[in-house]
């Protein structure tokens, strides 16, 4: 299964111009299967960049990207087999969609890896029952459907790659909270009934709690930090100094620790917070 | 890869060329155009050359700019020069050879002369930035309003369209990114199949710019946008004494070289 390693990564756009500017720097990181992580940081501090590395889109100014073990830039066919293993959901994937019908449109994916009809076919109902695509849709066009349904249609078309590594770079952008909420229960399904590695790049604090067990936070193309919600949650006010909010269920069930109320379990949501005080209430202080 | 495009791309500076009205530009470099056209001789190209380099020089555009440039043209100036050299009747550089020296003469002229004429007008947009060129324009073809000619309108588009060309590149650059990501390639097969791969970029990239114009249009309306009538410059262009002496020279540049045309030089 797949272990992904980067090693030493650095990429600089437009080397040689005046316009050189190094997105990520000496990044090492391991990735093991079946993990779900939430890549978090504020907007250039090269979260893209480095997703854009682990399918061999963009190609490293120096240092290496290893799936189990192989480098995939070594030649041009791992460069294009990794696309199939590793799939890689981009900002705003709705205005990707170019096909006639919705059902072709998630077989694009598919097609590419010239795979046999009725296995196409399969891969396309499989993928839109992950995302929660009506059948009915199937032979409507893409472009006339809502926002959130066009967003769950492009999710599908990677899915239907079946990719070991599914990477989403903002997945609920411009999403109403509903819709945001679908979006991701979706995806964490996916994760659970097909044992992928799941990793979300995102800024909103609530979801990379929710989800994912662990954290990596990027600040000028460099990881800051990298651990579980707990771990990086309580160092509040190092991600507020990068310009990151904790969230404030974490903060508030953080704060009341420190009074010496006991909380049970992890807190990050406004659900988990109350069911927390909840229970705590319900033990007599003393 | 895609960003590597120029297309009249602008060059800030504050020589004496960047601070000359739009208007005595765009005009000079007419003028330009009809001088290199009227060049026969020898010497009236070595005076277009000499007058092409000052003004390199004196807007500080360095050789390798226009190099670049010149790039994408260099095929069709060589097509040009060999079909010269081989189709020109005259008197045979060896006997018996189709090459003649008239031949060589023409072929090496019409080099010049394209080149010239591309190098002429990169020096206004390099120096030019797209909204003075675009102001300089309607400013120029305003009077064309009396016959009923949208100029206002033609000028704005053409404004527009300068303004989206990165923006548009930007766009296709992602989408291309987001295919390969699905596993379309672009870059094997015949070429039927390569124009085929085109439709997942195309689809998608006249899409966004037809919702993009369609919200442009509606933010302009939103802040009252009904057209050029009385509509007022924030920069109001003015002919300086700079330009005054720009026109004299391009006068007496022209002159000369309608002499010189006279005198078969």
């Amino acid at each position: 299964m797949a272990v992904i390693s980067v090693e030493n990564l650095t990429h600089t756009y437009s080397i040689g111009t005046p316009f050189e500017r190094t997105a990520i720097q000496e990044l090492s990181v391991t990735i093991r299967q079946g993990e779900s992580i939430c890549i978090l940081g504020h907007t250039g501090s090269g979260k893209s960049t480095f997703v854009q590395h682990l399918n061999a889109l963009l190609q490293p100014s120096s240092g290496r990207v290893l799936i189990d073990g192989e480098d995939i830039n070594k030649d041009k066919i791992s460069r294009r087999d990794v696309k199939r293993r590793v799939g890689l959901v981009f900002q705003y994937p709705e205005y990707q969609l170019f096909e006639e019908t919705v059902a072709e449109d998630i077989a694009f994916g598919p097609k590419n890896m010239k795979l046999p009809k009725e296995e196409i076919e399969e891969r396309v109902l499989e993928a839109a029952g992950f995302t929660g695509v009506d059948k009915a849709l199937f032979t409507r066009s893409p472009l006339e459907l809502s926002g959130g349904q066009k967003r769950r249609i492009a999710i599908a078309g990677v899915i239907a790659m079946r990719p070991e590594v599914l990477i989403l770079d903002e997945p609920t952008a411009g999403l109403d909270p509903a819709g945001s909420r679908q979006i991701m229960d979706n995806i964490r399904s996916y994760r659970e009934k097909s044992g992928a590695t799941v990793m979300i790049v995102s800024h909103n604090m609530v979801d990379a709690a929710r989800y994912c067990k662990r954290i990596i936070v990027f600040n000028h193309g460099m990881i800051c930090m990298d651990g579980t919600p707990e771990e990086i949650f309580s160092r509040s006010e190092e991600l507020t100094g990068i310009g990151l909010d904790v969230p404030k269920a974490a903060e508030l069930a953080m704060a009341l620790r420190r009074r010496g109320i006991e909380l049970e379990g992890p807190v990050f949501t406004h659900e988990q917070l109350l069911r927390a005080v909840r229970r705590a209430a319900e033990v007599p202080v003393c | 890869m895609l960003k590597d495009i120029t297309l009249g791309q602008y060059f800030p500076g504050d020589t004496p060329v960047h601070r000359l009205d739009p208007r005595t530009k765009l005009i000079l470099v007419v003028v330009y155009i009809i001088a290199l056209f009227n060049a026969k001789g020898w010497a009236s190209y070595a005076v277009m050359i000499a007058v092409t380099l000052l003004c390199m020089w004196i807007s500080k555009i360095s050789l390798k700019n226009i190099f670049k440039g010149l790039k994408p043209m260099m095929f069709i100036i060589a097509l040009t020069a060999l079909l010269n050299i081989f189709y020109t009747q005259g008197t045979p550089i060896r006997e018996g050879w189709i090459i003649t020296w008239e031949g060589i003469d023409r072929a090496v002229k019409m080099m010049l002369r394209i080149t010239l004429l591309i190098t002429g007008t990169f020096l206004l947009t390099y120096t030019t930035s797209p909204m003075a060129l675009t102001d300089g324009l309607e400013k120029l073809f305003s009077p064309l309003k009396k016959l009923k000619v949208p100029v206002h309108e033609m000028t704005l588009m053409m404004s527009m369209a300068l303004r989206f060309i990165p923006t548009l590149i930007e766009e296709t650059d992602k989408i291309m990114s987001a295919q390969k990501a699905r596993g379309a390639d672009f870059e094997t097969g015949s070429l039927i199949e390569r124009a085929k791969a085109l439709l997942p970029i195309l689809v998608p990239l006249f899409v966004s710019a037809f919702r993009r114009a369609d919200e442009l249009a509606i933010a302009m309306e939103s802040r009252c946008y009904h057209g050029g009538e009385g509509r007022t410059h924030m920069k109001q262009l003015q002919f300086t004494g700079l330009d005054i002496a720009a026109f004299l020279l391009g006068a007496v540049f022209l002159a000369g070289i309608f002499i010189m045309k006279r005198f078969g030089l």
